[in-house]
């Protein structure tokens, strides 16, 4: 890969807080103009910017074969970029909505996840497929799954979830530079959240694989990412009025999976609840929860437990509210966990 | 109240009387592209047996002769290896050998093919080992071959998943300013999968230097073509891109080697795709895992294997004076070299190293992969320990 630095100077708009939807547009722009061999493409990522205008201007500033407007057809998109990395390239594909990313699954679990492996690593698969994934925009049916449960099923593949502004620039820059296929889980919810990061001083590119504590605590640990992140950071605020004291650790990646930083965690508090949007039966909590208990039996207080998405389709817009996992319900399983034996 | 009954005396308005409001012409339609130079031709092109056969290269027919000769003895070579159990499973090109030897052939080095999991005898034709192309149908490795080596992609065992990597890598080699043109295989029952369509689609739309050969060999396992498609031909199906469709007989080796190489000059120098459909015939079953009988005749069979590639290209050698007695025993033995090796290399059992399973998952382990990579070494020290 060739790298050289690209230094911008400082400008006054500077200032204003950026949000994930930015940040992750100045990821895949610094990529592009530090290495030639990355290249973006899509349905509607160029001369759009993409639905939700996250690779707003790359087209014009990198012309379009480098930001590609494809037609539409995500097998054909995800297809062409197998053959585009076979030959030197860095395809950062954009899967429109999450549901929509389902034509390519052939393509993603037959092919890009076991390329590496088949060819005893002749053939790497250099692939960033962003998808933006789950609800809360109020979107119509096949605009807000959580499919992540599907991709961390799938050897050979890295899934990887921000959750805020800063991690979304530093895990996309990690994705592109990954010479594994990464699929990369755009919260579509949080894609206006702020901070006062600035996209003039690009937040570090964070390694792939690192789950990080948000918030230190005492009386139980909530392990979640992407979209239920606000959701436990507020938990944890209210539960204090209750006497809880919880931590909250951002996996940030699904795969691989940071086991040491979770069970550090849970073994100082003794108490977990597993928090994600998707489906609870089958669903990431189910593994992670496992994995919990295998590691840290002997140091918990009371069954790992999960407040998940419930096991249905994907509700209308006007009853998400009531499917996704919100404050309350987090709540109600922190006061479960004062579980005594027998009850 | 008012516009409603309005509305509705609208609609009442008895048929023919004037009307005030009279629909905007939308603008002439005009087709993008003229089909009929698209169009395939009515009949598969044959060369062998016309007067176009005098302007051939002898040395190249000699070539495809002896190629051909070399494929058969290699297609009963893996056959008879199933039978042995030394190969899981081998899909055969018997009756075929035409369009894999001419699939080779018509490439530069430089150039890329992607087979599917029938197409060994191409990836073979195109210089990689007979052994690790077969490593896939043995079980020992999913790709023996290093696909950079001959520029051949791994045999894809998924149906046409194989045809948008070639598009994209075309693409990218386009994009780097090399003039590297990818021919892409598949059957004719893969090109009822969506696959298919959206690799001819990107290709056309992107004008990317790819070749698309269909071998149309009549049947996907079972099911003929009359079940597969109700296009007028395989090749037909170009029109709808924007790429020209060719139709060849596709055991007529000098026939297919002319097309294939005129659609991947025109490739090269950007005239974009090109969809050849080559008309030939399996004549063993599927593979060896298939009975043949249960959905065709012999009489079927029997015209075809008068039809059969080497025999005509045998006859029009000859009558030419380019192959006599001599060159027939030449060729024959250099086939039966190549299996005497093969047979061989292949009765000898693979040596594999099970910590293989956890080497290429990713390009750094992951710490899950590490401990389970950590489990499986203690359980094959202590398998050894135990003798």
């Amino acid at each position: 890969m060739t790298t050289h630095a690209t230094a911008r100077p400082a400008t006054k708009a500077a200032a204003k807080p950026a949000t994930m939807a930015q940040a992750l547009q100045r990821a895949m722009r610094d990529a592009m103009a530090e290495d030639p061999t990355v290249h973006v493409m899509g349905e509607d990522v160029g001369t759009l910017g993409g639905v939700f205008r996250v690779t707003d201007g790359l087209a014009k500033e990198f012309g379009e074969d480098r930001c590609t407007d494809t037609p539409l057809a995500e097998a054909g998109i995800l297809g062409t970029a197998v053959g585009m990395a076979m030959y030197g390239l860095r395809p950062v594909v954009e899967m429109q909505f999450d549901a929509f990313a389902y034509p390519a699954f052939e393509q993603l679990i037959s092919h890009v996840s076991r390329m590496r492996n088949r060819t005893r690593g002749t053939m790497p698969m250099p692939i960033t497929v962003r998808v933006p994934y789950g609800g809360g925009i109020g979107g119509v049916e096949h605009h807000s799954d959580s499919s992540e449960a599907y991709y961390m099923a799938t050897p050979g593949l890295h899934v990887v979830t921000p959750a805020t502004v800063e991690d979304a620039y530093g895990l996309l820059r990690a994705a592109i530079a990954s010479d594994d296929p990464v699929v990369f889980l755009e919260p579509k919810r949080l894609y206006w959240s702020k901070s006062d990061w600035s996209p003039e001083a690009p937040a570090a590119v964070e390694p792939i694989g690192k789950a990080v504590v948000r918030r230190r605590g005492t009386s139980a640990t909530l392990i979640t990412y992407g979209p239920s992140l606000p959701v436990c950071m507020e938990a944890a605020e209210a539960a204090q009025a209750e006497g809880w004291d919880l931590e909250v650790v951002d996996l940030r990646s699904l795969v691989p999976f940071d086991d040491e930083t979770v069970c550090a965690s849970v073994k100082r508090t003794g108490r977990a609840v597993v928090v994600h949007e998707s489906a609870g039966f089958g669903g990431p909590g189910g593994e992670i929860a496992a994995r919990v208990t295998e590691r840290c039996f002997h140091h918990l207080e009371a069954p790992v437990l999960r407040v998940a998405g419930f096991d249905i389709p994907y509700p209308p817009p006007m009853l998400e509210r009531h499917h996704l996992p919100g404050v309350d319900r987090v709540l109600d399983a922190v006061a479960r966990l004062q579980w005594e034996a027998g009850s | 109240m008012d516009s409603l009954q309005q509305r509705s005396s609208t609609v009442q308005e008895p048929p023919g009387a004037a009307r005030a409001y009279r629909p905007t012409p939308p603008p002439a339609w005009q087709p993008r592209t003229d089909p009929a130079p698209l169009l395939p031709e009515s009949e598969p092109l044959r060369v062998l047996g016309t007067d176009a056969v005098a302007d051939a290269d002898p040395e190249l027919l000699r070539r495809l002769y002896r190629e051909l000769v070399r494929g058969r003895r290699y297609n009963a070579q893996a056959t008879a290896l199933t039978k042995q159990g030394r190969l899981a499973v081998y899909p055969s090109t018997t009756g075929q050998e035409a369009c894999e030897v001419a699939a080779a052939l018509a490439l530069e080095e430089r150039d890329w093919l992607f087979p599917s999991y029938r197409d060994t005898l191409a990836a073979v034709a195109r210089g990689v080992d007979p052994v690790q192309a077969l490593t896939l149908l043995r079980g020992d490795w999913h790709t023996g071959y290093d696909p950079h080596e001959h520029r051949v992609a791994p045999l894809s065992t998924p149906l046409a998943t194989q045809l948008p990597h070639a598009v994209g890598l075309a693409h990218a080699a386009r994009l780097k300013g090399d003039d590297v043109v990818a021919l892409a295989m598949v059957g004719d029952g893969g090109t009822s999968e969506g696959d298919f369509h959206e690799a001819l689609n990107f290709a056309a739309v992107w004008q990317a230097p790819v070749v698309f050969l269909v071998q149309n060999n009549g049947f996907a396992i079972s099911v003929p073509l009359a079940k597969q498609t109700a296009a007028p031909s395989l090749a037909h199906k170009a029109v709808g891109y924007g790429m020209p469709g060719r139709l060849v007989d596709g055991n007529d080796a000098v026939a297919v080697h002319q097309v294939l190489t005129e659609a991947v000059a025109r490739a090269r120098r950007g005239g974009g795709p090109t969809l050849v459909e080559a008309v030939t015939y399996r004549i063993d079953a599927h593979t060896n895992a298939d009975d043949a009988t249960r959905y065709r005749g012999e009489s079927e069979v029997e015209i075809w294997r008068a039809h059969d590639p080497i025999l005509i290209l045998e006859r029009e050698l000859t009558e030419r004076g380019l192959l006599d007695e001599d060159g027939r025993r030449t060729a024959a033995e250099e086939a039966e070299t190549m299996a005497a090796r093969l047979r061989e290399r292949m009765n000898a059992d693979p040596v594999l190293d099970p910590m293989d399973l956890f080497a290429h998952v990713y390009a750094e382990k992951t710490a899950q992969l590490r401990e389970q990579a950590a489990q499986l070494r203690a359980e094959l020290d202590a398998e050894s320990e135990a003798g």
